[in-house]
């Protein structure tokens, strides 16, 4: 149907009479070719230039603020004094309760789903299209879910680590579970069927072939994951992190702040000619992105020292 | 019980030597697991339902739906849902007006334009961009979007807290979502409707515009759908840069207040369980819901048919 879109005109028909020349065409219309392809390039470009702008924005607001003294100091009303410490180790516990949850959980979907699951039953299929939808789900309603069922309700944990941590683990879920499923397929068939045959035990050959081949891929999807659980707000807002809070979190039942919100907090908080928060705010998103980037830098790696061709 | 009696000589036997009890119990794990993703959904669906019902139970339907006045922790207080939704889609609005263009523009060049180096290079690129979180956006949008650029290049004449910041960075962070699911279905076309269309002797524009885009409609449309869906969910960048205060109209220069935000605003003070503003936050989060849910179907619709018809 789409080939109907072709042009009627042949594009030779511009030119001045003379020996037809295949393929090449009038000056407008490579003017037009050429104008359509500036114009293409500038949506990338202007994308790019409004990620540079952003963050030498960032660095120029925040290097300021950046020192030893940043890092290890509580936050303050006091804008001098003020620091991340308290945020730094609320994320750090944050995505330490979320990466127990997601392995063990999303390995051993991506696993069922793969390796026994038979997709031609109605069960599985709604498994499938259930975490298809849940990772479209927006992340505020991860939060109301955490408020409803962990904060309040049956289990009343109270506004808490724990919480907070299992709140974003739902969250990325379905990120690990994709990533999961796409590493387990790689593992080509063979290896499964040497394994059989030579006598191993389904489980066997997945614990001992399928699994370790696919760690590398699976590895690379939690820390996705976890990059993505680390920068997310809105649902720590609902579920209650603190926003000021002047203490590491001493367990998993401890109240907790976290960088995003503290760097919400700093955003949102008026500023005066005495105390400006902004710079502060720019500061911690300096150590979010620090902490991000040597994530994806982990994975990165990870990916091209384990990655295998079969 | 048949092997019991016949065990004596016969053939081999393949298959499992003895019952693994083990295997089962694996097995069963996995699906427990499996099945958390089923409970996560009904999870979200029981807790949105009941505090809805609740709501409901104070606050008319039609009052809800069609009220034009959103103050709810307000003395009368009132819920009339469409500011929110107004400011929702104002937002959302702006913010298709920015990566729509700009998303399908990059789609294109990085299938039909760019050399395989270039689109290995660029492509990752747009990928930190999606990666950025939110708050980051956030902050760009009320510290240098709306001072640097919209009052300072541009001089418009707006509130520092406004629609219009919020909606076209949001653009931006939308963007690669809908560069990358369209690069996808542009790419799944098949390089025979391209040679062909060149056989006849269309320029590149016209392959690119009149044969690849139209075959690819259905991937570009879910892209585009899924972007939206995007866009209304996102909470953090209108928290901060668009003022959270309810609007109904079409002004981008005003503060505008989304669902997500007041949400996110109102769970921020620590709300007694069973209060009115607790109730609010559960009515406003399943429409929320329920609209994402509808675009999420939509997109999957798109995205099957063009998989149906190249792969």
């Amino acid at each position: 149907m789409s080939a109907h879109g072709a042009p009627a005109t042949p594009l030779i028909a511009g030119r001045d009479a003379g020996s037809p020349a295949i393929g090449s065409a009038s000056t407008g219309e490579r003017l037009r070719e050429t104008a359509f392809r500036a114009v293409l390039l500038s949506c990338i470009a202007l994308a790019i230039l409004l990620l540079g702008v952003l963050l030498v924005d960032v660095a120029v607001d925040g290097l300021g603020v950046l020192s030893l003294d940043f890092i290890t100091s509580f936050a303050s009303s006091n804008a001098e004094q003020a620091g991340v410490q308290a945020a730094l180790t609320g994320t750090l516990w944050l995505m330490a309760v979320c990466v127990t949850f997601i392995v063990p959980v999303g390995v051993a979907t991506a696993i069922y789903l793969e390796e026994y699951a038979d997709s031609s039953r109605w069960y599985n299929r709604l498994i499938e299209v259930n975490i298809q939808n849940l990772a479209a789900v927006p992340s505020i309603v991860y939060g109301i879910l955490g408020l409803a069922f962990l904060v309040r309700g049956p289990l009343g944990l109270e506004r808490v680590v724990l919480a907070g941590g299992l709140t974003l683990g739902l969250l990325v879920l379905p990120v690990v579970i994709i990533a999961g499923r796409e590493a387990v397929r790689a593992v080509p068939s063979s290896i499964r069927e040497g394994s059989m045959a030579l006598g191993a035990t389904q489980w066997q050959t997945i614990w001992k072939q399928v699994l370790p081949a696919a760690i590398p891929g699976m590895a690379t999807g939690i820390i996705l994951a976890l990059s993505r659980a680390i920068g997310e707000t809105a649902p720590l807002i609902v579920v209650g992190a603190a926003t000021f809070v002047a203490f590491n979190p001493e367990g998993l039942f401890s109240q907790f702040t976290a960088l995003p919100i503290q760097i919400f907090e700093w955003v949102s908080r008026p500023s005066n000619d005495l105390n400006d928060f902004k710079p502060l705010a720019a500061g911690a998103i300096l150590v979010l992105m620090v902490l991000l980037i040597s994530m994806n830098a982990v994975a990165i790696w990870l990916r091209n020292r384990f990655e295998r061709k079969w | 019980m048949e092997a019991g009696t016949t065990a004596a000589p016969g053939p081999p036997v393949l298959g499992a030597a003895r019952p693994r009890r083990g295997e089962e119990v694996i097995k069963g794990l996995l699906v427990l697991a499996a099945l958390l993703s089923v409970l996560t959904t009904t999870g979200i669906v029981i807790s949105l339902l009941g505090e809805t019902i609740r709501f409901f139970g104070d606050v008319g339907i039609g009052d809800y739906l069609f009220g034009k006045d959103w103050s709810p922790l307000f003395n009368p207080p009132s819920f009339g849902v469409l500011p929110l939704i107004s400011g929702t889609f104002l937002i959302t609005a702006i913010a298709l007006v920015v990566a729509i263009p700009l998303g399908i523009g990059s789609a294109i060049y990085l299938s039909e334009y760019a050399r395989p180096r270039v689109r290995r290079t660029l492509k990752p690129i747009l990928e930190i961009l999606a990666g950025v979180p939110t708050i980051v956006f956030g902050y760009f949008a009320l510290t240098f979007f709306t001072p640097e650029v919209l009052q300072g290049i541009f001089s418009l004449d707006l509130q520092g807290l406004n629609a219009l910041s919020a909606g076209i960075v949001m653009g931006f962070l939308v963007l690669p979502t809908i560069a990358s699911i369209a690069e996808d279905a542009l790419s799944s076309v098949p390089g025979s409707l391209r040679e062909g269309a060149f056989g006849l002797g269309a320029s590149k524009l016209q392959v690119s515009l009149r044969v690849v885009l139209p075959a690819a409609l259905s991937g570009v449309v879910a892209a585009v759908v899924l972007g939206s869906s995007r866009a209304i969910g996102e909470t953090i960048i209108v928290l901060v840069a668009a003022g959270q205060k309810p609007y109904l109209g079409i002004d981008p220069t005003n503060p505008a207040e989304t669902m997500t935000a007041f949400i996110a605003g109102t769970a921020k003070g620590d709300i007694a369980t069973g209060s009115v503003a607790y109730k609010t936050i559960f009515a406003v989060g399943m429409t929320l819901f329920l609209i994402t849910l509808l675009l999420n179907a939509i997109s999957i619709r798109f995205v099957r048919k063009y998989r149906q018809v190249y792969e």
